[in-house]
């Protein structure tokens, strides 16, 4: 019985392969896409000019404050309404970008607080520009703090992405959900789809630790 | 398209969404209680000098760390019928978030417990005190100050899990926001509100721990 199913399981291994790759392929756009919009918003947040700084204050908020499912809903379902049709996987990769680009946004602006007030003013001192003083004084600083979280957050999208499976594209989560309704073991089915997702994640998440105690 | 939302039929299903948002927040509320119980236990456990006991309490954590949510949802979901264990979904939602909250609970606590200066925990030691006076007396009234803001960060995303449920049918917030989308096929509407109603959740937990920061810790700035 029990050997039946792993050899059912077995047969789908196309299937996961292809899950494996999209979750693998949104967490990768998403990270990518996430730190480029982040880095940017993040500066603009931590930006001594108050209105901007509160301009993507709120616009951080409202996706940090809402589940990841209700933003991949909103993609698929309204922007179409808006005329922009979708494919799920663009939607999905989209959805994904923009809450990854949110929460590094606060992390990036958090590590640029961080740098002492007096490196800025010696910055300054030395006739610096703004932009000089970001690029060569505060940013190389700040990402020495930002570097291990970033890798927290690649887990947390790996993770995130599993919510694409409800507009119906096929990810890893997605590919349990299809072998489940021919093979009728949940916790043997959703026990292969955990390991797929702990062989990717537990690596990232073991280095995030380290990168933190150093 | 956000200056023209139908506000007529959003007054009308508000009930619809009241309902959904009190369940939201008994879901996330008993969730959180049973993440608390075992937050405790898993982090007890990780920090006993038998590799035994802490070996099954640090696979739990890594092994809920390390996967999605909505994987543990399902695996349950699917695959407690298959053991003849039958529970109405809500239930079982409660369960899955519950554990999956728990680990990183038991996570907060740890890196409280460890924030204490050692030398308190040698002379708790050496006082003579037996190890849960020691822990009630001298360690968890220090330990608890740093676990309160994370335990508030970890509130908010539990309130944003509990929007899987609606996945396998439990009616909550999300759910409600896809029933006005279907029914009356105005998904804009139905999201928004849907929206807002976590928002409304959100902000009020970050505005807890706020608060708490300014009382508790003044010098830091913000």
């Amino acid at each position: 019985m029990f050997l039946e199913q792993i050899h059912g399981i077995a047969q789908y291994y196309p299937v996961i392969l292809k899950g494996i790759g999209v979750t693998l392929a949104l967490s990768f756009i998403g990270i990518v896409a996430g730190t480029l919009i982040g880095f940017v918003l993040g500066i603009g947040r931590a930006s001594s000019h108050k209105l901007l700084s509160l301009v993507v204050g709120a616009y951080t908020d409202i996706f940090r404050g809402t589940p990841v499912l209700v933003q991949v809903f909103v993609v698929f379902f309204i922007l179409p309404e808006a005329g922009i049709e979708l494919d799920s996987f663009t939607a999905g990769a989209l959805a994904l970008s923009n809450i990854a680009a949110c929460f590094i946004s606060e992390i990036v602006a958090s590590g640029i607080r961080a740098v002492p007030i007096g490196q800025v003013e010696a910055a300054a001192s030395a006739g610096l520009t703004r932009l000089q003083q970001l690029r060569l004084v505060v940013m190389p600083q700040a990402t020495r703090m930002i570097v291990p979280s970033l890798v927290g957050q690649f887990v947390l999208l790996v993770k995130d992405s599993s919510v694409v499976s409800a507009i119906g594209l096929l990810d890893l989560t997605r590919s349990g959900w299809i072998i489940v309704q021919s093979v009728p073991n949940g916790m043997l089915v959703f026990s292969v789809v955990g390991i797929g997702y702990f062989l990717i994640c537990y690596p990232l998440l073991h280095l995030s630790r380290r990168m933190e105690k150093t | 398209m956000l200056l023209n939302l139908n506000f007529r039929v959003i007054g009308e299903t508000l009930p619809e969404f009241w309902v959904g948002f009190v369940s939201t927040l008994s879901i996330s509320l008993t969730a959180f209680a049973g993440a608390i119980a075992i937050g405790i236990i898993a982090c007890a456990m990780s920090i006993q000098p038998s590799r035994l006991v802490r070996a099954p309490a640090v696979a739990y954590v890594d092994v809920i760390r390390a996967t999605p949510l909505l994987a543990q949802l399902y695996f349950l979901y699917f695959g407690l019928p298959s053991f003849g264990v039958i529970m109405p979904e809500t239930v079982i939602g409660i369960i899955a978030l519950s554990i999956n909250s728990g680990a990183y609970v038991s996570e907060i606590i740890r890196s409280g417990i460890m924030s204490i200066p050692h030398g308190q925990v040698e002379a708790s030691a050496s006082s003579g005190m037996n190890y849960w006076q020691q822990m009630r007396l001298i360690i968890l009234p220090q330990a608890l100050r740093p676990m309160v803001s994370p335990l508030i960060g970890q509130a908010i995303v539990l309130v944003k899990d509990s929007s899987l449920l609606s996945l396998i049918s439990v009616l909550e917030l999300t759910r409600a926001g896809q029933t006005l989308a279907n029914d009356r096929f105005m998904p804009v509407e139905g999201l928004a509100t849907t929206a807002v109603g976590y928002l409304i959740i959100y902000f009020g937990l970050k505005l807890m721990a706020a608060a708490w920061m300014r009382i508790n810790h003044p010098s830091e700035r913000h």
